[in-house]
């Protein structure tokens, strides 16, 4: 089974999105914060990260960047999903290794065409 | 629920107006299109409305024959036809079309984004110049295609980040096609009912998701109008749930290839044109 790890400060996110990817035929892992979702990666790297960007002790942004650098780092499919919705937000993004890009508010078919755009299902 | 007398009434006038079958099974239709324009019509129900229509408003009833049609679609609906429309097509047609624009036609255009989707990938892939005509039987929808502007619900159904960005501009909170995607397109109020012919030949017929809410008679009669304006080397795009099997004599299924249809005296063509060219 493909794993999914939902990196959201948000309890109340994290359990819409965990019930989405679930549903898409994913295990799904969660981590309140960019540090706890890199040490959880570096114990057991999962096939898709979805990326919250504002969040306490490391943002999504620079946890990607952090993630990218890794050994295994680029090969998690990682999707953003954040209430940055600006072109400037998601180039950035985009140029530090996001693979997809979910401007929040979301629902299970937003993240069911991005998964797919991404490859994930 | 309408009293039957109302229904057949309603039935009648959308077939008439815009070819389209109420099904009786598809009733909760009615109150859910129905009500909300009898909301902005100020009036108090469905019923409402069918008793305007009968009185021979008709306004309200071009009004709602519009209603009840379907117009949900999203960017790169159902993706198969796009990726016959960038492998198959556009290669078979690249040489032959070398001295003139490809035309193609995309007949139930409805909110613009199957034109779109199909001026990204004409860009995206280069070298080709295309003029595409978008109708639909529905004034209010193509006013909104023409626009390009889209909600941030409905650029994330269908459409990868990448092309959001390479094709698109923020405008507030929305999303603007670019000028040079909405330069390829002419939308253009259109119903398959009447005659198209004015159109004049088509190298490409997107036609997809619509005949399936005609009877049989209309399906047939649109499908040999549709062969007529295609170029014998055309090709015609069809929705999954449809076909021209048992319908027509004038078009034929390409092998292997899903809802897509050539003129049936169209040559043979391979199934894949060849990729590799010696050199």
């Amino acid at each position: 089974m493909k794993t999914c790890l939902v990196v959201d400060d948000s309890r109340v996110i994290r359990k819409v999105a965990r019930k989405i990817v679930e549903d898409l035929g994913f295990a799904c892992e969660e981590a309140p914060d960019g540090k706890a979702a890199l040490d959880q990666c570096r114990k057991s790297m999962p096939d898709a990260i979805l990326l919250d960007w504002n969040m306490p002790m490391m943002n999504g942004l620079d946890f990607l960047v952090t993630l990218r650098a890794e050994q295994q780092g680029k090969r998690p499919v990682v999707v953003f999903c954040t209430t940055e919705n600006d072109m400037a937000h998601i180039t950035q993004a985009l140029r530090a290794g996001a693979d997809e890009y979910v401007m929040k508010p979301f629902d299970g078919d937003i993240i069911g065409s991005k998964f797919a755009e991404a490859g994930l299902v | 629920m309408l009293p039957e007398n109302k229904y057949k009434f309603l039935a009648a006038e959308v077939k008439k107006r815009s070819g389209l079958v109420l099904r009786p099974e598809k009733g909760y239709l009615i109150e859910s299109r129905l009500a909300p324009l009898a909301r902005t019509e100020g009036l108090a129900g469905p019923e409402a409305v069918v008793d305007a229509m009968m009185r021979g408003d008709q306004r309200l009833c071009a009004a709602a024959s519009e209603a009840l049609a379907t117009h949900e679609t999203f960017f790169f609906r159902d993706k198969t036809p796009f990726d016959l429309f960038t492998e198959i097509m556009m290669p078979a047609l690249r040489t032959a079309r070398s001295t003139r624009p490809l035309k193609i036609w995309c007949a139930a255009a409805s909110t613009g984004q199957e034109p779109y989707s199909l001026a990204m990938l004409i860009r995206e892939t280069g070298g080709l110049s295309a003029s595409i005509l978008a109708t639909d039987m529905c004034a209010h929808v193509l006013e909104k295609a023409k626009t390009g502007l889209y909600s941030q619900f409905e650029v994330q159904r269908g459409l990868a980040i990448q092309r959001l960005v390479k094709h698109f501009e923020q405008s507030g909170d929305s999303w603007r096609v670019k000028p040079e995607l909405r330069e390829m397109i002419r939308f253009e109020p259109g119903n398959l009912l009447d005659d198209f012919s004015r159109y004049g030949q088509q190298d490409i017929i997107f036609c997809r998701n619509v005949l399936i809410y005609f009877d049989v008679d209309a399906k047939a009669k649109i499908l040999d109008r549709l062969a007529a304006l295609l170029a014998p080397d055309g090709y015609l795009v069809l929705g999954a749930a449809e076909t021209v099997v048992g319908l027509t004599d004038t078009l034929k299924p390409v092998a292997g290839q899903r809802g897509l249809y050539v003129r049936a005296d169209a040559a043979q063509k391979p199934a894949r044109p060849a990729s590799v060219v010696a050199a």
